[in-house]
């Protein structure tokens, strides 16, 4: 089996347009939460999102780009491009064979569907551009990374909601592990910040309407955000061959279904993806130091994650810190591990641990450190990252310190 | 007691929630009684939401439910009857639609 090790990791969501602002982001612990800027606001009861603002696509891509691109391909786009840059990989012949693009998203070119929705059903056109279709699909972002950097290699798209990235960047990392792949570009993308978009989830009832609160007793509902993240993924011989700097080595990962419920997470379906993760890694639960939680700020999701995580690591529990990014650059549905990967980089290559913030209040069924409200310094070996989709899917990474 | 201020009788508030109630549980009108909560007649959370928002439609409010906290705000769940003085309560703040006007959903 082959080692597999990050070489290059790139971002832009609500916390910063690169890995270097979002990473300042965490450490101070800023919340990019705030009122949302989208046509026809006043007709939604949720009005708070992490959006990314001040985005101007035209600074970026042209006329016949912005045809093709949804927002989320866009974000992708410029993930990758901060991701390849650092990883200094040129995809030609053999290599272009051996790498491809395994990235995870939700609702794909949501924005596009919703534009053309109005424009067919409001506005009673007959007609939409001839481009919808290759810019709303979900698979755009990938086959779009997979045109401009020549990746000729396998190449697809995963949609697992909440769990997409983290499903897609375990299967890119199988791939490199099992000598399928050399380098895998991997992450996830989501723009869902819409009018369908935020409409849908208000729907569930399950959304907050002031702040995302993870693990604090009068958390309330999730907050969504947007924006992706793409990491370079390569065979630990071939990074070390060509002298590219590593930034953590991905160690195992594990995923389980529930088989119980549309929405309600179990404790248990949680908790044979990360004993399986450390398994996979061959880590025992004392060396690992950090869990980036999924820790959505729902009542249910964040005490049975709290559950799971306590009974997987037993005594170790009481050891570990947990915290939920999600409260400061929100929850980026299909791209939210992906996002969330940076925060276990950080941790494990600067020592920084980011906190939970907006934590006010101790919940006796979140009764794990969870680093509230302020940034900490700690040597950490190894991390997990955690991610449950609605429909009981989880996939948990485990990350070492190279 | 009665609030008659939307100008409907209270009569067919309470059998309109209990026809709502009674579909989600899969069961006849006849079979819920005032005193019954909803985990008594199956209802889980999925269900619940889905009844708050039949009562929306049915009666044009906006029902204040977060499922992250079903207890709390100020719609009470905790029985049949609660939910039916609760709907009334929704109803009767209702501002009456003007002539010729749509009511549009009123949101916090």
């Amino acid at each position: 089996m082959k080692r597999v090790v990050i070489t290059g990791a790139g971002t832009i969501n609500a916390l910063g347009l690169n890995v270097a602002q979002t990473l300042a982001a965490m450490r101070e612990g800023r919340c990019a939460i705030g009122p949302l800027d989208i046509r026809d606001i006043d007709r939604l009861s949720v009005q708070i999102g992490a959006q990314v603002k001040g985005y101007d696509e035209t600074a970026h891509f042209n006329r016949q780009q912005i045809a093709l691109y949804d927002r989320f391909t866009q974000f992708t786009l410029l993930s990758a491009k901060e991701a390849v840059a650092q990883a200094g990989l040129v995809f030609e012949g053999e290599l272009a064979a051996r790498a491809g693009v395994v990235l995870g998203t939700s609702g794909g070119g949501l924005n596009t569907q919703d534009e053309n929705y109005r424009v067919v059903y409001e506005e009673g056109k007959n007609r939409v551009h001839p481009f919808i279709v290759p810019k709303l699909m979900n698979n755009a972002a990938a086959s779009h990374v997979s045109i401009e950097y020549n990746l000729k290699g396998p190449s697809f798209t995963v949609a697992t909601a909440c769990a997409s990235s983290n499903h897609a960047m375990g299967l890119a990392f199988q791939m490199i592990r099992s000598g399928g792949c050399t380098v895998m570009l991997t992450g996830g993308s989501e723009a869902m910040l819409c009018f369908g978009g935020i409409k849908a989830w208000e729907g569930l009832r399950v959304m907050s309407r002031d702040a995302c609160r993870p693990f604090s007793a009068n958390r309330n509902g999730m907050v969504q955000g947007e924006g992706a993240a793409t990491f370079v993924f390569e065979e630990y011989e071939h990074a070390r061959a060509r002298g590219a700097v590593m930034l953590a080595e991905v160690a195992g990962f594990a995923m389980t279904s529930d088989a119980s419920d549309i929405v309600m997470p179990t404790a248990q379906g949680a908790e044979r993806a990360m004993t399986g993760a450390l398994r996979d890694a061959g880590l025992n639960p004392s060396e690992v130091g950090y869990i980036n939680a999924h820790g959505t700020g729902t009542a249910a999701n964040d005490k049975t994650e709290c559950a799971a995580v306590a009974h997987a690591f037993g005594p170790d529990a009481d050891r570990l810190m947990i915290s939920s990014t999600k409260s400061m650059h929100g929850h980026l549905i299909g791209g939210t591990g992906a996002v969330e990967l940076l925060a276990c980089i950080m941790a494990l290559r600067d020592g920084i641990i980011a906190p939970t913030v907006g934590y006010e209040e101790a919940d006796p069924e979140c009764a794990l450190d969870v680093v509230p409200n302020v940034a900490r310094e700690a040597r950490v070996d190894a991390v997990l990252s955690n991610a449950f989709a609605f429909g009981g899917l989880n996939a948990v990474l485990a990350l070492r310190r190279l | 007691m009665g609030q008659t201020g939307a100008g409907m009788p209270t009569i067919s508030v309470r059998d309109k929630v209990i026809g709502i109630i009674a579909q989600q549980a899969v069961l006849t009108p006849a079979d819920i009684a005032p005193d019954q909560t909803l985990e008594d007649l199956g209802i889980d959370s999925l269900g619940l939401v889905e009844s708050i928002f039949a009562i929306e439609e049915a009666f044009d409010i906006a029902v204040p439910f977060n499922a992250n906290d079903p207890g709390g705000g100020d719609f009470d769940i905790s029985s049949v009857a609660a939910i039916i003085a609760a709907v009334e309560a929704l109803v009767a703040a209702r501002p009456e639609p003007g002539p010729g006007l749509s009511p549009g959903p009123s949101l916090a």
